[in-house]
């Protein structure tokens, strides 16, 4: 099946998805790799509410203008890298998809099918094309105690996508094959 | 000699390296995408067309832009010598603004992020000599996600070649989707632990398609293709064809105590460049 959907997204909605799934997907992500999913983690009110928001696993490369910041090359980054707090993080603040690239464990596995979220790839190391698909830059957080890769950055994007379904809230994974 | 000019080179080169891929990997993509089908086509075709639009607009294809990484031959005659590992060093911090690069050095310890490319043993050089007066680098800037399935192997000698094909597969399965499949694999055999795996990122640098000159190597070499791709981890772990691109191998001497096997892992963004500089001060970028 193919989705064109707009965020936020509800737990049926997130029920129908299967491993296979192709997703095309609007509204409001933020990035988080290791530092700010640690960040997120041991900070206690968050200045932005993500359970509204896609969890992008990525680090962007940005620059810097007069109007703010432009999206240059945004691909997603190795997600296998945040199997360490992505349960405790979905418990948390309630994403209902993530986009990444790669895989993730049984723990992850298990989360998604206990807060039903599901995780989706996107072709790694596509930053060009990827940026292309980020309309806006609303905001930024902890840019100057992280850096750019590590920042948490908040994007609007437009039919961001093909978003593979590749681990559904029903406990399949396409890396299982 | 103009050290300015020079300077402006490095940033042509590393802008070469970051937004262009060489012939090589993009032939071998669309090859892949001949062959493949469904979800797997659909990646490849993804990553022909991201190829195609940072080319165009000239801006990196990954937004990991990479630990700037160099090789150098610096012609023993060449009159400048003593001033190239500054102009690589402050073409890099310029290209980080310039390009622009993403900032990608960390202090492991203070996880302080350098914010421009440089730091402790970063750009990282290989120098290397040799005859005439001309230098020439390669831009091989290197990602983390494909880095971070480097394998050193100290294997018993007893295992032989086959045990060192199987060990090379195992990792490589192991890797799955991680490192950005379709992938280049470089695999250095023998010397102590540090060569292997100096060999097997060099032996990165031998463009897609061109195989060892040694024939055994060689056979070796289209053996482990055949065999990782069998694994059905396909582009981007999602399943098809290609796993590997192409493996590479590079052996040396060895202690008859050990056998090394040292394992780089390429992502399908085989980024390099070349560049001669001139002992006149002039260069060129390709």
């Amino acid at each position: 099946m193919e989705y064109h959907l707009a965020l936020p997204l509800k737990d049926d909605v997130i029920k129908k998805f299967k491993v296979g799934d192709i997703i095309f997907l609007s509204g409001t992500i933020f990035t988080a790799r290791d530092e700010a999913h640690h960040t997120m983690l041991h900070t206690e009110k968050i200045p932005f509410d993500p359970s509204n928001m896609g969890l992008y696993h990525c680090g962007p490369l940005m620059k810097k203008t007069n109007k703010g910041w432009d999206v240059i090359s945004a691909g997603p980054t190795t997600s296998s890298r945040m199997e360490i707090f992505e349960e405790e993080f979905l418990k948390r603040f309630n994403v209902k998809i993530i986009i990444g690239k790669g895989g993730m464990g049984e723990r992850t596995q298990k989360a998604l099918e206990k807060y039903i979220c599901v995780y989706t790839s996107y072709t790694g190391g596509a930053g060009a094309l990827a940026a292309d698909k980020i309309m806006n830059v609303k905001d930024v957080y902890w840019y100057d105690k992280l850096g750019m890769p590590e920042a948490v950055w908040i994007f609007e994007v437009k039919e961001y996508g093909p978003l593979v379904v590749a681990m559904d809230a029903h406990g399949n994974s396409i890396y299982k094959k | 000699m103009n050290f300015q000019d020079i300077e402006s080179g490095i940033i042509e080169l590393i802008r070469k390296a970051e937004t262009e891929l060489p012939k090589d990997v993009v032939k071998a993509l669309e090859a892949a995408y001949k062959i493949e089908v469904g979800v797997a086509k659909t990646q490849i075709e993804a990553i022909l067309e991201n190829i195609k639009l940072a080319k165009e607009s000239s801006r990196p294809m990954c937004q990991d832009t990479g630990i700037q990484t160099f090789f150098v031959e610096i012609g023993i005659d060449f009159p400048a010598i003593k001033k190239l590992k500054k102009i690589i060093t402050e073409g890099v911090k310029k290209a980080t603004k310039e390009i622009p690069l993403r900032p990608n050095t960390v202090d492991p310890f203070t996880q302080e992020n350098h914010k421009d490319n440089t730091g402790f043993h970063v750009p990282y050089i290989t120098w290397d000599f040799s005859e005439g007066s001309d230098v020439k680098i390669i831009s091989f800037p290197k990602g983390g996600g494909s880095e971070n399935m480097s394998k050193l192997g100290m294997l018993k000698p007893g295992v032989g070649i086959e045990g060192v094909k199987d060990f090379v597969i195992q990792e490589m399965i192991k890797a799955a989707g991680n490192p950005c499949p379709p992938t280049v694999v470089g695999v250095g055999i023998g010397g102590g632990a540090d060569l292997s795996l100096k060999l097997g990122k060099k032996a990165l640098l031998r463009p897609v398609g061109v195989r060892n000159k040694d024939k055994t190597i060689a056979e070796m070499e289209e053996e482990l293709i055949k065999r990782i791709n069998k694994s059905g981890i396909g582009p981007m772990g999602l399943g098809g064809k290609t796993t590997v691109l192409d493996v590479h191998i590079e052996k040396a001497h060895r202690h008859p105590a050990s056998l090394p096997v040292g394992i780089a892992v390429q992502c399908w963004a085989d980024r390099r460049a070349h560049m001669i500089i001139h002992s006149d001060g002039t260069w060129e970028v390709k």
